[in-house]
């Protein structure tokens, strides 16, 4: 039996600026079951770093949220600071796209552990405390003997592993990973994707996995979402959306990855459109080649097309 | 002759000095005497150390050929580049381009061949001066090297601007950086380096800063310029798929050698080399529920002040075999390795002390014991080699006793040297 850990309905981030308003993420709605893990893919300033940084209560004093987003039965837009400050590190924990610059240089990694873990745990003596730390890191391959070493005195992949062994080290429920291998060489990425899998299998751990790399996502995921421009442009199972993707957009995302078995490549035409002032109607009209004018006039509703399949595009039914 | 290649690089080295004061050059060499460590040319690696960032690198790149470098970051593609350009000075080796060896040029000698070899770098946005105008920018190199005359400039400036992509040209010209988006910076990029008409373009990570949709323009816009004017391109990539649809040649780098060249086609049907079969299985594939059986290398890149000896691959090969290059450091990590486990960890601590008191000396691994019976602990060490890699274990010529230390040697590798194998060059000892 499923279980709903995380839903967003209508969740709206808009970042003030002098020129205006940013829509960075304008009205989306999803849901995460427990043990599944969630793909967020797009480009460059589509929104998916800002929802994942809304699920953490990460979001820069003064942005302006809409709409609703529960974890847990808890509506996390109207916590305080310092309840999410309980909620994360605890209930839900972050990776990080440079672990170098979220380590702090002139502590050794064993503080770093016991400054996360006397936060939720202070019951804990500092002997147990250590005991935790040393046990997350084994998990991740790093003898106990490094915890008195300095992140300086590691590599990147290894940097990343601690990053992963100090977000897991209390069990977080969820784990939001913003472009958690970007940093790293190909084979560290497959190591560090392997070990995700195995602790998703462990702790029946939820997972969002933000990140640009569509493969990472086919390996990974269980359900995907492609963003556009602040918007889902589709929701939908890895299979489906890889598959027999409907959006337009996610067509041309598809089309346009390289990988191993690309024969033709092709290409999306123009340019991502600025948050500041998103197009009318469909967001995506402007660079795609089957927009008619209800596309430039009205927004496209998310339509589920197939079970657990939507998309929001006027013209879906054609793709499907 | 027609068949010389354009660009021939023969056992380049590229080292770069540790800029240690000598006074820390002493007190390490202090230590290590202290240490018990003797006399030896090896310590000048230690008491000098260099960063092998290129380690004897030989390959050519025919006319309007593409011949991908690729590789792990670290691995020195990067340096290899800028090198063949003699925008870096090479350590050692030869740098032969259009048949005149540019190894030992001065700079002003340099020059005129400047112009027949360009350099396009990966991010677009620190390439171009943002107080210049897009048209200054490609226009200056030809002001720089050919004409004087601004009207003649400008007008071979706007047409190599269309040939790139960037129109309308004449609007686009008076612009400035800020205001093109980061596909027409790279546009513009190329246009300044093609407009001398060079013969070789390096190309460094061309389209790794730009999004999906706009990686694929900018890579046919490459291959349409190949095309067109026979421009050889040395492709510096570390993704795979990229090199794969670009290139005509491969070579693949690792750890500042490359183990193995060969025609795309090839490469990617059937990888000799492991480590390019690691690379391979790596990457990951945009088709849900393929499964794939892989043995990832273990670890990481190790370190290129102390490349490993033998093949660099062989502490992360699956396939390793015992004459492959085993050394002292590898005896350390294994004991390092050890201490994943508790119960061991334990059980070494106890019998042989802390893995810090190791110290390797290329085939050799040492520790000084004091107050513990060297003997004990030279069986200790024999008792838990059992449970090493099969390959390191093998490659284990004794463990004696040597005064009051405890000597684990290595026997020497096989010499490496590039085969060929199914038409590609490898190294690896497996052929």
């Amino acid at each position: 039996m499923s279980e709903t850990i995380l839903e967003a309905k209508g969740l709206k981030v808009h970042y003030p600026t002098k020129r205006g308003p940013i829509h960075a993420v304008d009205g989306v709605d999803f849901d995460l079951q427990i043990g599944e893990t969630l793909g967020v893919v797009g480009e460059t300033g589509c929104g998916k770093s800002t929802l994942g940084k809304s699920i953490l209560g990460l979001l820069p004093p003064g942005t302006e949220v809409g709409g609703s987003l529960k974890f847990r039965d808890r509506e996390l837009l109207k916590l305080r600071p310092a309840e999410f400050r309980k909620l994360r590190g605890e209930e839900m924990a972050l990776i990080f796209q440079d672990p170098m610059t979220r380590l702090d240089p002139l502590m050794t990694i064993r503080d770093h552990f016991l400054e996360t873990i006397h936060v939720h745990r202070a019951e804990l003596s500092k002997a147990e405390a250590i005991e935790l730390a040393a046990e997350a890191l084994r998990s991740m391959g790093i003898p106990r003997s490094r915890l008195n070493h300095y992140p300086h005195e590691f590599s990147g992949g290894m940097r990343q592993r601690i990053m992963i062994a100090m977000a897991v080290v209390l069990k977080p429920k969820l784990l939001v990973a913003d472009e958690p291998t970007t940093a790293l060489d190909v084979i560290v990425e497959a190591q560090i994707l392997d070990i995700l899998r195995d602790l998703k299998r462990a702790y029946g751990m939820s997972l969002v996995l933000i990140t640009h790399n569509l493969g990472i996502v086919a390996e990974v995921c269980d359900r995907t979402v492609v963003m556009y421009a602040g918007k889902f442009a589709e929701l939908g199972s890895v299979n489906d959306v890889f598959k027999k993707p409907i959006h337009p957009y996610t067509q041309g995302l598809l089309a346009s990855t390289i990988h191993l078995e690309t024969k033709e490549l092709r290409s999306i035409d123009g340019l991502p459109p600025s948050l500041l002032s998103p197009p009318s109607g469909c967001r995506f009209h402007p660079r795609c080649t089957y927009a008619k004018d209800i596309c430039v006039r009205e927004e496209p509703a998310m339509i589920e097309y197939r079970p657990g399949h939507f998309a929001a595009c006027h013209f879906g039914r054609d793709f499907v | 002759m027609t068949d010389a290649p354009l660009l021939e690089i023969t056992d380049l080295k590229v080292h770069f000095p540790i800029k240690t004061s000598a006074i820390q050059a002493m007190g390490r060499g202090v230590l290590r005497r202290l240490q018990g460590a003797r006399a030896e040319a090896q310590d000048d690696r230690l008491l000098h150390p260099r960063v092998h960032a290129v380690d004897g690198v030989s390959f050519r790149v025919g006319r309007g050929e593409i011949l991908g470098l690729v590789g792990e970051s670290g691995c020195g593609k990067t340096t290899t580049g800028r090198t063949v350009l003699r925008l870096l000075e090479p350590t050692e080796g030869r740098i032969v381009f259009e048949g005149e060896d540019l190894t030992h040029r001065k700079e002003d000698e340099l020059r005129p061949f400047r112009r027949r070899m360009q350099i396009v770098f990966q991010d677009p946005h620190a390439a171009l001066n943002p107080g210049m105008t897009i048209g200054q920018a490609i226009m200056d190199a030809l002001l720089l090297h050919e004409t004087r005359d601004l009207g003649e400039a400008k007008h071979a400036t706007l047409r190599v601007m269309d040939e790139v992509g960037l129109t309308p040209a004449e609007d686009l010209f008076s612009k400035y950086p800020v205001d093109l988006s980061g596909g027409q910076k790279q546009r513009a990029v190329l246009a300044r380096a093609i407009i001398l008409r060079p013969s070789l373009l390096v190309a460094d990570e061309p389209v790794a800063m730009l999004d999906m949709s706009i990686r694929a323009r900018i890579l046919e816009l490459l291959l349409e310029l190949r095309n067109r004017y026979g421009l050889a391109y040395l492709f510096i990539t570390h993704d795979l798929a990229t090199a794969k649809f670009v290139c005509d040649r491969i070579a693949i780098m690792y750890l500042g050698r490359i183990v193995e060249t060969g025609p795309t086609d090839a490469i990617f049907r059937d990888p000799k080399h492991p480590y390019t079969r690691a690379l391979l299985a790596a990457i990951p594939i945009p088709q849900p529920g393929l499964v794939r059986v892989r043995t990832l290398p273990r670890g990481e890149v190790p370190d290129a002040i102390f490349p490993p000896a033998g093949c660099r691959f062989h502490p992360r090969c699956p396939v390793v075999l015992p004459t492959c290059g085993w050394e002292g450091h590898d005896f350390v990590d294994y004991l390092d390795q050890r201490r994943l486990n508790p119960e061991q960890a334990a059980a070494d601590e106890a019998a042989i002390g802390e893995a810090e008191g190791w110290h390797s000396d290329l085939f050799e691994a040492r520790r000084r014991v004091r107050d513990q019976d060297p003997t004990t602990v030279a069986s200790y060490v024999e008792s838990i080699l059992p449970q090493a890699l099969e390959a390191m274990r093998r490659a284990v010529a004794g463990v004696d006793v040597v005064g009051d230390e405890v000597v684990v040697r290595f026997r020497k590798p096989d010499p490496l040297l590039p085969k060929n194998v199914e038409g590609r060059l490898v190294e690896c000892l497996l052929y």
